[in-house]
């Protein structure tokens, strides 16, 4: 693409693609905009970064002009967003956070109806609409409904109609959210290639891998602007308080729980068989120094990433420990093999959705399920917790055989669904006493546990709330309690915490951690590379196949062969799935 | 990508903004025309129901009691008593069987076999011989189906009446007699009355309940914010929307009428012309509320309850359709003034079964046009180019 002369001639004015000035907005009594100022430049992709519920979204609507601000300015593109309203829709290209194309139109309908309501010549835009197919790989499923596109396709469909009429100002509402790594990796591209020309991008997100990859980032929290600047100016604000206790193994949980809860400490994770801790600001590193040293571990000082500073600027990360796993008495199961499957198979008419995959899944192993959108990932884990029946293969949990016995096997197991499956018109309480009634739980039993898990989980303060009125932490730990309301010795996760921010994500494995160290079996499907790290083994899935199942440091170990120095545990799992792809198109 | 499809640029150029774009309208029309021909239940909804509800109206529903069946208790044996009992048989509307015990019938009328009886009692002759001193009969009925109860009894009464009559032929005869013409519906088949006004049924169910679905959908789905988000103006999105709904129930409307006139003997005395005005204009305030509705519930599980009640509720029950308006309470009967298919109802009776009689017709179309045209000002209103 060329230099965008319309984008250059504007740029004129003041420089300035998008000005905000004291911008509010409430909605009743909350404030989900406070006295916000920024600028947003041609030229350049702007990361909207925030935990959930910081504001990300309205501000991405108050710039598409489709809400209005309580008090203060926004001009996009010169236009004014309530003055000019008519303008913005023309300058601005917006792709919503839900996929907002017609699924029951085909790919060329939905681009077709986007040019003319763009007020492109339909009859004249088959050249542009080329170019679009080319330049997000759509162009062999032109006739396809959208609906039965995967979701990275949808987001690339999404982003084509999104650019129809060239717009100044493009706007992307967490445009990675439910997309593999592949998927985001042609996002990158295109993205980088627009603001190469001169258009404005503005990229609204929760991973902050990918705020890291912006020029610039506005960090919004509770409706507040925290920070605003490339995101190595913020990580360099970190200074040297990044630490990494190396090889730990499997003490590495524990490790990370009692670190957490020093003083000194303001966040950590495990990075494959290290920790990795972050400082507080201007504490002493001496405390964890004595725990290194205690636990005879070498202590390295390592660069500092922009996810360290965020969680530091937001207030340090959750404590270490889980009140929940304190109390759980140690999981007691006859095999040392909690889940197993042999030759699992699932064909969906001539479609075959999980092809002979086979592995087993220690007692108290948390076990990763990884794989691009479609890979079978889900289908695989519905069979696994007796959801689905398989059309070849066996399936074993906790000692149960799922063909014959999946009622013995499903009181044995616990299961978090990915939207959390709470009841929205039930208040909190009662959808612990529901949780706790399905699962056969009677009289004194009953009330004992769901005080437990109340007490357990702090939602003492939000029992007659209903679960959508919980602040995103809360809500998924009415949800963690719902599943362990029945004490289950394996524990299902499907995709838990995709769309919640880093700060109750690190709560949620804080739980799950503890739990797996009581000896619960954990199986989880993410998203989330840097989650993968906080499993013991994963398995990857693409095509309905099993290409590759080991511990998160030897799969990254795989791609170092491949090229990369040092590779994410993303980069192993993009080199993975493009050689497994490659091995399949050979073959 | 080339920059041969750019806009020209200018510094500041001001977007080309208009208004109403035939384009854009077009666009979005297609849009919902594909959509609408790809969910099945629309055409379902368009053209299997009518034909449903049609079938349902014509041989399921009937007002007419025909052949109801009722009991004689011929108890008397007397030459006299089995006149009058024969005078029961002879007539069409009524099916009658015979015993010799009330108590038999009766087990019957319980039981739902019977819908009434008529008693000859034994001292039958007795009470005819003292000239009406006495009731000659007792008729018994089923107070649970209240219509057929009372032609039960009154046509028990008319037997006996022109039983006695034919008795007492010395006596002089009636100085008036009364000859009654069924106008329209000579032979006063509820069919013929109950199919036009199924059509309304119909359009009112697409008209209104797959309008607010629809829209409550688009905003449901997501679909809705993009739409909003390009230079679409409010108007070409409902009116996008409207379009292929008219049409649709424009098309309906002609297979219901085909299907009232070739297949269910309905006559159309009026012209086909009027038929399609008065649908054409009852279609805007059937759209209109649909579209009503869509805005301010904007999930199609509350807008399905909503059009419901407001929409296909109000225009079975108080339309004059199934019940007659005149018959009802005054407050309901005012409340009817305020249903669009009230007016379509009444029109579509006399274009089936009178003519065109534009008396009727204009009125009526005013009526429409002007509750329709309420309704799109209160839509209009209450959708704005926000999602505030």
């Amino acid at each position: 693409m060329q230099a965008a002369d319309a984008v250059a001639t504007d740029a004129a004015g003041d420089g300035a693609a998008v000005v905000i000035e004291g911008l509010d907005k409430r909605f009743g009594p909350m404030l989900a905009l406070h006295s916000l100022s920024a600028r947003i430049h041609y030229g350049r992709l702007t990361g909207l970064v925030g935990p959930d519920g910081a504001g990300k979204t309205t501000l991405m609507r108050i710039l598409a002009g489709l809400l209005v601000p309580d008090a203060g300015r926004v001009t996009l593109a010169g236009y004014d967003v309530v003055r000019d309203n008519d303008a913005i829709h023309v300058a601005s290209g917006y792709m919503p956070q839900r996929f907002g194309l017609y699924e029951d139109l085909s790919v060329m309908e939905n681009m077709r109806l986007y040019a003319q309501l763009r007020g492109l010549d339909a009859g004249h835009s088959a050249g542009l609409f080329a170019e679009l197919l080319d330049f997000t790989r759509l162009a062999p499923f032109t006739t396809r409904l959208a609906g039965r596109l995967s979701g990275g396709m949808k987001q690339k469909l999404g982003l084509a109609c999104a650019l129809m009429a060239r717009p100044r100002v493009l706007l992307l509402d967490e445009p990675g959210v439910g997309v593999d790594p592949v998927s985001r990796q042609d996002l990158w591209r295109m993205v980088q290639a627009l603001t190469d020309e001169g258009m404005a991008v503005v990229w609204s997100t929760a991973y902050l891998d990918e705020a890291e990859r912006c020029q610039s980032v506005l960090l919004l929290n509770h409706g507040q602007l925290l920070f605003d600047g490339p995101p190595a100016e913020l990580t360099a604000q970190l200074g040297e308080r990044s630490l990494r206790l190396e090889n730990a193994g499997t003490r590495r949980r524990g490790l990370l729980s009692r670190a957490l809860d020093l003083p000194c400490v303001s966040d950590g994770v495990i990075q494959g068989e290290g920790v990795r801790l972050v400082l507080r600001k201007g504490a002493d590193a001496g405390p964890v120094r004595e725990l290194a040293a205690r636990e005879q571990l070498r202590l390295e000082r390592v660069p500092a990433r922009f996810e360290d500073a965020f969680i530091d600027l937001l207030g340090g990360g959750p404590g270490g420990s889980s009140a929940l796993a304190e109390r759980l008495p140690p999981v007691e199961l006859d095999s040392d093999v909690a889940v197993s499957c042999r030759n699992l198979s699932k064909r969906f008419g001539d479609f075959t959705a999980t092809d002979n995959v086979s592995f087993e899944v220690r007692r108290g192993e948390i076990f990763g399920l990884l794989g691009p959108n479609g890979a079978g990932k889900s289908t695989t884990f519905k069979m696994l917790c007796g959801l689905l029946r398989p059309t070849a293969g066996e399936a074993q949990v906790a000692g149960h055989d799922l063909r014959r016995a999946s009622g013995a096997a499903k009181a044995r197991l616990g299961y978090m669904a990915q939207k959390f499956s709470l009841y929205g018109l039930l208040s909190v309480q009662q959808n612990l006493e529901f949780s706790a009634g399905v699962y056969g739980l009677e009289g004194k039993a009953r009330r004992e546990r769901i005080a437990e898990m109340i007490d357990t989980f702090d939602l003492g303060n939000w029992l007659s709330a209903t679960p959508d009125a919980l602040p995103p932490g809360h809500k998924q730990r009415l949800a963690l309690a719902c599943a362990l309301m029945h004490r289950p010795p394996v524990l299902f996760l499907d995709e838990p915490t995709s769309g919640v921010d880093p700060i109750t994500r690190r709560e949620f494995w804080t739980h799950i951690n503890g739990l797996a160290r009581k000896g619960v079996t954990i199986m989880v499907t993410t998203h989330f590379m840097d989650e993968a790290e906080y499993c013991d083994r994963v398995a990857m899935l693409s095509r309905a196949r099993l290409i590759a199942l080991d511990t998160p440091d030897a799969l990254k170990r795989i791609a170092v062969g491949a090229g990369h120095a040092d590779p994410s545990m993303e980069d192993a799992f993009i080199h993975l799935v493009e050689s497994a792809e490659r091995e399949a198109t050979a073959a | 990508m080339s920059t041969s499809h750019r806009r020209q640029a200018a510094p500041r150029q001001e977007p080309a903004l208009r208004r109403f774009d035939p384009q854009r309208l077009w666009a979005l029309t297609r849009k919902e025309s594909l959509q609408a021909l790809r969910d099945p239940s629309t055409l379902l909804i368009a053209f299997v129901l009518p034909v449903v509800l049609l079938l349902l109206f014509a041989y399921a529903v009937s007002l007419d009691a025909k052949d109801v069946r009722i009991g004689v208790a011929l108890e008397s044996p007397g030459a006299a008593a089995q006149e009058l009992a024969a005078a029961f048989s002879g007539t069409r509307f009524l099916d009658a069987g015979f015993a010799h015990d009330r108590r038999e019938l009766a087990g019957k009328l319980v039981s739902g076999e019977l819908r009434g009886y008529v008693v000859i009692p034994q001292d039958f002759e007795q009470r005819l011989a003292q000239r009406g001193s006495e009731p000659l009969v007792q008729v018994v009925t089923d107070g649970s189906y209240p219509n057929t109860a009372n032609y039960v009894e009154n046509y028990a009464r008319g037997v006996v009446q022109a039983w006695r009559a034919g008795l007492d032929a010395a006596a002089p005869p009636q100085p008036v007699v009364l000859e009654p013409r069924y106008w329209f519906n000579a032979e006063l088949q509820s069919r013929r009355a109950l199919i036009p006004g199924a059509i309304a049924i119909v359009m009112t169910i697409i008209g209104t309940m797959l309008t607010a679905l629809v829209v409550a959908r688009e905003w449901e789905r997501g679909t809705m914010e993009a739409v909003l988000s390009t230079p679409a103006s409010v108007v070409e999105i409902l009116v996008g929307k409207l379009l292929p709904y008219f049409v649709l129930g424009m098309l309906s409307t002609l297979g219901s009428a085909a299907l009232a006139a070739f297949v269910f003997d309905v006559p159309l005395r009026g012209s086909l012309a009027a038929l399609l005005l008065l649908s054409g204009v009852f279609m805007v305030p059937a759209l209109g509320q649909g579209l009503l509705i869509s805005s301010l519930a904007r999930n199609q599980f509350l807008a399905a309850q909503v059009a419901l009640f407001t929409g296909f509720l109000p225009a079975f029950m108080l339309s004059g359709f199934l019940y007659e308006i005149d018959a009802m309470p005054a407050p309901i009967r005012a409340l009817t003034w305020l249903i669009p298919a009230r007016y379509f109802v009444e029109s579509l009776k006399t274009v089936f079964l009178a003519g065109d009689i534009w008396a009727v017709f204009l009125p009526n179309l005013l009526a429409m046009a002007a509750i329709g045209t309420l309704f799109f000002l209160l839509a209009k209103r209450a959708t704005r180019k926000n999602l505030e």
